[in-house]
This record gives C-alpha cells, structure tokens and sequence, in this order.
C-alpha cells in the first residue's frame, strides 16, 4: 500500500515526464487493439522507427533553438536542399559516400551560422530571419532540381542510411545477433548508470525512491528497451537510421545535461539577461544552436533523400513544422529554457506513431491532420495544466 | 469600541512539504492601520494572498471573516467584490496606457459595451484629487514617477470602493519624500474609514504609522503590538521578529583599510545608445583593496548604470575615460573580460536579470565558474554538488536541499545565492547594487556579516544602496552620485544623512 502511494506521489510529480512515455505507450495499444496486432508486428516498427528518423533530428535541434528563446522555419527545405546537393555530388560528381556526407554536414552548420549571425549579431528576430531562409532555400532546392527534375540516387551504401540494417553477425534463433548485443549493452548501461545516480544521491542526502520502486523502476524500462530489442531483432535487426538517432539522442542529451556549454543553453534560455549578467557569451550560445541546427537539418536531408533513394523538388516540405510540433509534444516551453532531448525523440515518434497507426487503419489524410493537430494541442494543453500545478 | 472588520482564523497553508501558514490569527479592526512585519519567509504575503482569493477556498484551511460573515473566496474577485484590494510591489500598471484608463482598466464605465470616457476622466480627476495628486489624468503612467504610480494605484482601489486596502511593500522603490507622502495619505484615507494593512520591512514606518503590528515568525502569529499601550518600538518588533535582540544591525569590522589601489576609473563615461545620453560622466573613482566604497544617490541617478559600465556591460553602454585594475589599464568588451580581471556584479534584480529562477540552487551558484568544475567541458557533478554544499552552509541559505528551485526561494536566501554565485568566482572586487531591497531586518543583518566576512578576506566591495542607514553603517567612505555625476566624496567620519541628501539632490 506504501509502495502504492509513492508511485503515485511520484507520477504525480512527474507527470509531464512520464505523461509522454504513458500516452506513447497508450497510443500504440489502442494500435495495436485496432489492427489486430498488426501495428506491433517487427516489420512495421522497424518500418515507424525509419520513417520518423528524419524529423526526430530536426526536432533536437530545434529544441534547442526553442529553448533558447528562437524558433526556425527554414529547416525543412534547408534539408530538402542539402539533400539534393548530397544527390548532385553522389550522381553527377560521382564523389564517394564517405566524402558526400561530412561535405553535406560542415554546409549545413555553415548554413546554420549563417541564421546564427542575423539572429545573434544583426539583431533580425528569429520568425523573420529563418523566413526569409524558407523562401531562400525553397527557391535553390528548385534550382538544384530545376534540369533533371528528381534526381535518382543509385549508390547502394548512401541508399542503406535510410534503408538498410546492421549487419547481424550470426542469427541465434531466428534473431539477429548484434541487435540483441546492442540492447543488451543499453540495459546493462541504463542499470549501472541508475544504479549510480542513486548511490550518488544517496551520498549527498537528498530524496531518493524507495528501494523497491527503484526495482520496479528498472525493470519495468530495461524489459521496455528489452522488448523493442525482440521485435526489431525478429525482422532484419537494428536500421541504420535507428542507429544514427541513437547517436544523435546519446550525443546530445550528452550535451546538453553534462558539459558546460550545454549549462550555458539552458542559462540563455532561461534569462538572457542574467545569463549575459553571468559572462556568458549570448551571441556565441546563438551561434552553436543555430549551427547545430543547421547541421542536423543536413542530417535530415541526407537520411530523407537515402530513405526515397532519390532527391525531390518538394523534399522538406513542412518538414519544420512537424519537428516544432514534435518539440511540443516531447515538452518544451515556449518561454524557454525548459525542454530535454529525449523529450523530442520520443514526441517525433509519437507523432511518427499516429501517422503510421492511421494509415494501418486507412484512416483519411483529412482526420489525420486533425486529429495530429488535437494531438499536439492535448500535449501543450496538459504541459501548461500540470506546470501550473508545480507552480 | 471592538468593531472587527477582519478575522483570519487557524489559517494553515502548504506548499508541497513545506508549511508557508501554520494556524495563523490575524484580527483587524475597523478604521485602524495595521502593519505586518516579519522576515522574508515568515509567510506575510502568503497570508495575504490567501486573504485576496490568490490561493482560493480550498488549497488552505482555516476561516475568513470579513464584517462578520464568513468568506470563501474563488477567485481574486471575490475579494475585491467585497471591498478587498490589493497593490502588489510591483505594481500592476500598464506603461503605455494613461491614468484614467489605468484607473477604470477591467472596471469600465460602460453603456452596452460602449465606453464613457469622458465620465471616466471626470472620475479619474476626483480620484486623483482624493490621493492628492494633482495631475492630469490623461498623462501616460510611463511620464510619471514611482512614487506617484503608488497613487495612482490607491486611486484605482478607491474607485473600487475598497473597505481593506492591503498595501505590500508600497514604499521598497520610493525615496523619502515620496515615502513620507503615502503614509500621510493612508493617515487621511484612515480618517475616511478605510482599513489598512501593511506590509513593511521599513521599521521607522511602520513605528510612524501603525495603530496595531502583528509579527509573523515561521508562518506562525508571534505576537500583536498596540500602539495605544507604546508597544511598538524598534526594539519589541526585531526582537518578535528574529526571536532574539539583535544589539547593533551593522556589525563592526576589524580589518585595515590599506592604500594599495585595487580599481581607479579616470574620467569615466558611459554613453546608453538608446537614451541617446551620457548616462554616466566624467566619473573620477577609486577603490582600495579592505575597503566598502558606498555610493549613494537618488534613484536614476546613473549608479546602477556606472555599476554596470564598469561589469564590461559594452551591449549597453559606450564607454570612454580610463580604468584600471591593479595600476594596469584594462580593456573590457564583455562581461566575462570584467570577470576575468576580478570584478563581479550582484544585480539590483535579482528576479530579473540576476538569477535563474527555474533552476535550482546548485545551478545557479555554479553558473559564472563552470570550468573550474569542469574538465574538457565536462561538468562533474560531485564537484558542483560539494561546492553549492559549501556555499549553502557557508552562507546560511536555508533550503531543504539545493536542489530547490530558486524561485521558489525568499528574497534574502535569493540574495544570498546570488553572492554565493560571485563568491565561487572568486573576484577582488564586489559591486553590490541595493544588496538588501526587499529583505527583512535578520537577512539583513546576515548579508551585513557576509559583507565583513569578504572584506576580511580580502576583498573590497562598492555598495550602491538607497538606504542611508546602510551606506552609513557599512560603508568606509561614500562617493554621492546625482545626473550621472559624482558630486562629493566622504570619508565615514564626514558623512552624514544630511550631507548625502545635500550632494544628492544637487
């Protein structure tokens, strides 16, 4: 009965945390309810996880630009230029994949400073400069396509970004080796790196959870991480574009929860005048997060074009704002300087989740916007009630 | 003559875990004034908000009386429906708008949703008249000071037919003269019958004006003092307040004040392009290493902005002249180049521009020296633990963990985290700006000892402070700053309140 009521001390403390995950977890039942089983099937999560890889990395990065208190809205066709160019060099240049991609990210983090410098040194409101960026970059991904039209990319290795799986070493009963490896790995980590943390704070008095609700607490995500690991592992394993969000939410929750820099973001999100009062560089805090924006909209477009096998005229479109909406619903504060990491990953797969349970269900694209929309205004709606409630 | 138009019974009030209220009374009679006093924490304000309707019927226990019927307030206005109003410290005016639309703002004269203005304006000048202040009231509240804001805010509960006007704070940002005007004010408002309540931490005020002052300590009621019987003398009211006599509030400090020259600014001036003007000229000052410079002056007499110039604030600020810290000439683009050569800043706002209120303790103090807990950018957080740690004992910041946010911290432990955040930097030079507004008399006294602590230490601080009693009690010698100009220096035995005033309003 104890245990009971910390739990729900807990959740009620947490619940915009947990709030996520729950309603992930809740969304993807009434799925998998609905199609018989179908939408937990191996092949369609290995299918979600693919297709929401694109915008998951826009939304990290542009997280971070929300926390700091900007927003952009040239990310989309920023992605969808960048990619063509990424087609361009790989078919006409014939440039090795190995080239083509760190070329693809240093134009994105240049694009990116670019914003940086109006935002930051110029002193142009974020809306306003990255607008101008939507037009601009719509306009060249035209250009780039303007002679051939869609550009068909052939190169098997770029096409296994957005395609492809890791290899599987050797399959153990039908399963794929590495994969179970790789889970295996994230448990044990997630276990000693909890277990840690709680010494840690042990160490230092402060308010830990009960003994058995910390148990609880591991098994019940170490048997979810376990769980994705068996389905993913009974269809083709771990893609590589799982693997390349996986780099990028460890890198970057990393980031911004460890080192200083990340301090200083969270710092200018939260009142750049202090943070300026503190010696903090503002402009140079700008700077990063718009390069880092920039970089990952490069990443963006290299997994979306490797994913179509092939660069389009309208590739990026709205891509911005799924990722904003994604931001949203992962829990960041549009006054700025809250919002995690992990929080966008997991509301692009929420969203990813919505759109691929829809059209399991043949759902109309008409009440799937719709419905998305009531989504993200559910998600916003129950951040704003519950950080009242903390207030 | 017992006509009670309040009584708060048995109010107990809980902030997750933490107890903000427990079984206060608090009984108000009609017509009187009736100051609450406390320390920062004791819980003044929450009771108050409870009184107004902020925390509605519900999310305390206990009663509320008001004119002997029994009050369950929903909302903020319920409260003023029955006569409750309030003024907040910061007021809740709109800059932009005049008087009168100010005054009759969420109250509008109306006829089927079309305004009267001209009525309004007709009332507005009533109003105004009442409060004595004899001004147009289409003037735009921006054009006009503080201290008539104040009125302008006790007009607006008048045209609410306020029966009890609760006042918080209203004199922490006016100067003497204004001060002096409001408190005749609520005298005459009391001849009219209106109720007050105030809250001060300004003793010779509430010694001035009050007819009863009740003491919270630790959310609890400690005790009420009439005036009628001399009860409320300086003394009764810090001793219920921090429960123990304090004997001097400015503590004595034995350490020398030497000749070496830690910082000296020649002809000094700082240019605010957006004003357009010299917000600070010609400054000639120095400080040496062991000493408190105090710089007094009215407000917008361009301290804060000298202060700031002198942070490397150059976002705001062109500056020209010449200044040095230790004999060497510095440069200074940023504030992190002020850092750098041993100066920091504690900003007069700390809400505002000075603290992260959404993040917690350890954060905020580890925020301005984040490499020296670092390795390859790396923070380690046993370090940042460890020091906060340090900082929260060192500095008596009470907090059930630093892992509090602080925002939800009173404003002397708010102050103190600021310091502690300059203390882990580590500076020569400590420039303090209004270092206790808006804290209680045993706050007070605690950063005063801080302060002596640091100069033993060896470091020197400049004080800028409104607060003639503290720039005389802590300060060894005092520069007076009027129109962005130093007018005088004195050394601790020269100075005077009289003196100061004098060169300050030169």
């Amino acid at each position: 009965m104890k245990l009971l009521k910390e739990a729900k001390a807990l959740l009620k403390h947490n619940i915009r945390d947990y709030g996520m995950y729950i309603a992930l977890l809740v969304i993807m039942l009434i799925f998998t309810i609905l199609t018989d089983g179908l939408f937990m099937s191996s092949r369609n999560i290995s299918n979600l996880i693919d297709s929401s890889g694109y915008i998951a990395v826009l939304a990290v990065g542009v997280m971070l630009v929300i926390v700091i208190r900007h927003i952009d809205l040239s990310i989309g066709f920023l992605a969808g230029f960048l990619g063509a160019i990424a087609a361009i060099l790989l078919v006409q240049f014939n440039l090795p994949v190995f080239l083509v991609i760190p070329i693809i990210l240093i134009l994105g983090m240049l694009a990116g400073s670019v914003t940086g410098f109006l935002v930051a040194k110029v002193g142009i409101p974020a809306f306003v400069a990255t607008l101008a960026g939507w037009l601009i970059y719509r306009g060249a991904l035209l250009q780039a396509t303007e002679r051939s039209g869609t550009i068909n990319v052939n190169n098997e290795a770029f096409n296994a970004i957005g395609n492809g799986y890791i290899p599987s070493i050797s399959q153990v009963g039908g399963l794929h080796l590495l994969s179970l490896m790789i889970g295996a790995a994230a448990i044990l980590y997630y276990i000693y790196s909890m277990i840690k943390n709680r010494k840690n704070k042990i160490k230092y008095s402060f308010d830990v959870v009960s003994n058995p609700l910390f148990i609880i607490q591991l098994v019940l995500v170490s048997s979810l991480i376990g769980y994705v690991t068996w389905i993913l592992a009974g269809y083709n394993g771990f893609s590589w574009t799982m693997i390349i969000i996986l780099i990028v939410l460890v890198v970057y929750h990393f980031i911004t929860t460890k080192t200083v820099l990340g301090r200083h973001i969270y710092a200018v999100g939260s009142n750049p005048e202090a943070a300026h009062l503190s010696g903090i560089n503002v402009s140079k805090i700008t700077f990063i997060v718009f390069g880092s924006m920039g970089m990952l909209s490069a990443l963006s477009g290299i997994l979306f074009t490797s994913r179509l096998q092939s660069a389009t005229t309208t590739a990026g479109t709205l891509f911005e704002l799924d990722a904003i909406a994604a931001a949203f619903v992962g829990g960041v504060s549009a006054a700025g300087g809250v919002g995690k990491v992990t929080g966008a990953v997991i509301g692009a797969v929420v969203m990813a989740t919505l759109v691929n349970g829809m059209n399991l269900l043949g759902v109309g694209i008409a009440s799937q916007y719709m419905i998305r929309g009531g989504v993200l205004a559910l998600a916003v709606i129950f951040d704003v009630m519950t950080r009242r409630q903390r207030a | 003559m017992n006509d009670t138009i309040l009584e708060m019974k048995g109010i107990s009030k809980e902030f997750t875990g933490v107890k903000a209220l427990s079984n206060v009374n608090f009984q108000v009679e009609r017509g009187e004034i009736h100051c609450l006093v406390g320390e920062n924490g004791a819980g003044k304000s929450t009771l108050m908000k409870v009184l107004s309707g902020v925390y509605p019927y519900g999310e305390y226990s206990g009663d509320i009386y008001f004119d002997g019927q029994v009050q369950q307030f929903n909302k903020i206005s319920d409260s003023v429906d029955i006569g409750i109003v309030i003024i907040y410290q910061e007021l809740a005016l709109f800059p932009d708008l005049s008087i009168y639309e100010n005054i009759f703002i969420g109250n509008e004269l109306q006829r089927k949703g079309v305004l009267n203005w001209n009525e309004a304006i007709t009332k507005s000048k009533e109003l105004l008249e009442k409060v004595n202040l004899h001004i147009n009231p289409e003037t735009l509240i921006k054009e006009i000071g503080v201290g008539k804001q104040q009125l302008v805010e006790i007009a607006k509960a008048l045209s609410k037919r306020v029966k009890l006007l609760i006042l918080d704070e209203p004199t922490a940002a006016l100067n003497d003269t204004d001060s002096a005007n409001l408190l005749n004010l609520l005298k005459e408002l009391k001849k009219q019958g209106i109720t007050s309540i105030m809250i001060s931490h300004k003793l010779n005020e509430v010694i001035a004006i009050a007819d009863k002052a009740t003491v919270l300590r630790d959310g609890e009621t400690i005790c009420t003092l009439d005036a009628t019987r001399g009860e409320i003398t300086e003394a009764a009211i810090i001793k219920n307040m921090v429960g123990r006599e304090i004997e001097d509030i400015y503590p004595k400090r034995n350490h020398p004040v030497t000749d070496h020259r830690l910082l000296e600014l020649k002809n000094w001036s700082a240019y605010d392009g957006h004003l357009g003007r010299n917000v600070a000229e010609h400054i000639d000052l120095h400080v040496n290493y062991g000493e408190i410079v105090g710089i007094a002056g009215l407000m917008g007499a361009g301290r804060t902005e000298l202060a700031l110039s002198i942070f490397g604030n150059s976002k705001k600020y062109k500056t020209s002249g010449e200044l040095f810290v230790d004999g060497q000439p510095i440069q200074l683009k940023h504030t992190s180049d002020a850092i750098k050569s041993g100066i920091a800043y504690v900003t007069e706002d700390r809400k505002g521009d000075g603290l992260f209120l959404l993040q917690d303790i350890k954060n905020n103090i580890s925020i301005s020296n984040l490499k020296d807990l670092s390795a390859y950018g790396v923070v380690n957080d046993n370090e940042e633990i460890r020091t906060a740690e340090e900082y929260r004992k060192s500095l008596g910041i009470k907090t059930p963990s630093i892992e509090q946010k602080v925002g939800n911290l009173s404003g002397g432990n708010q102050q103190k985290v600021s310091i502690g955040k300059w203390l882990f930097v580590g500076p020569k030079l400590l420039i303090l700006d209004e270092p206790t507004r808006g804290i209680d008399v045993g706050a007070k006294l605690e950063i005063y000892t801080v302060m002596n602590k640091l100069i033993e230490s060896g470091m020197s601080i400049i004080m800028i402070s409104s607060e003639l009693g503290e720039v005389l009690g802590m300060s060894d010698r005092v520069y007076v700053m009027a129109k962005g100009e130093i007018k005088g220096e004195l050394s601790s035995n020269e100075a005077s309140q009289e003196k100061i005033m004098e060169l300050a309003t030169q």
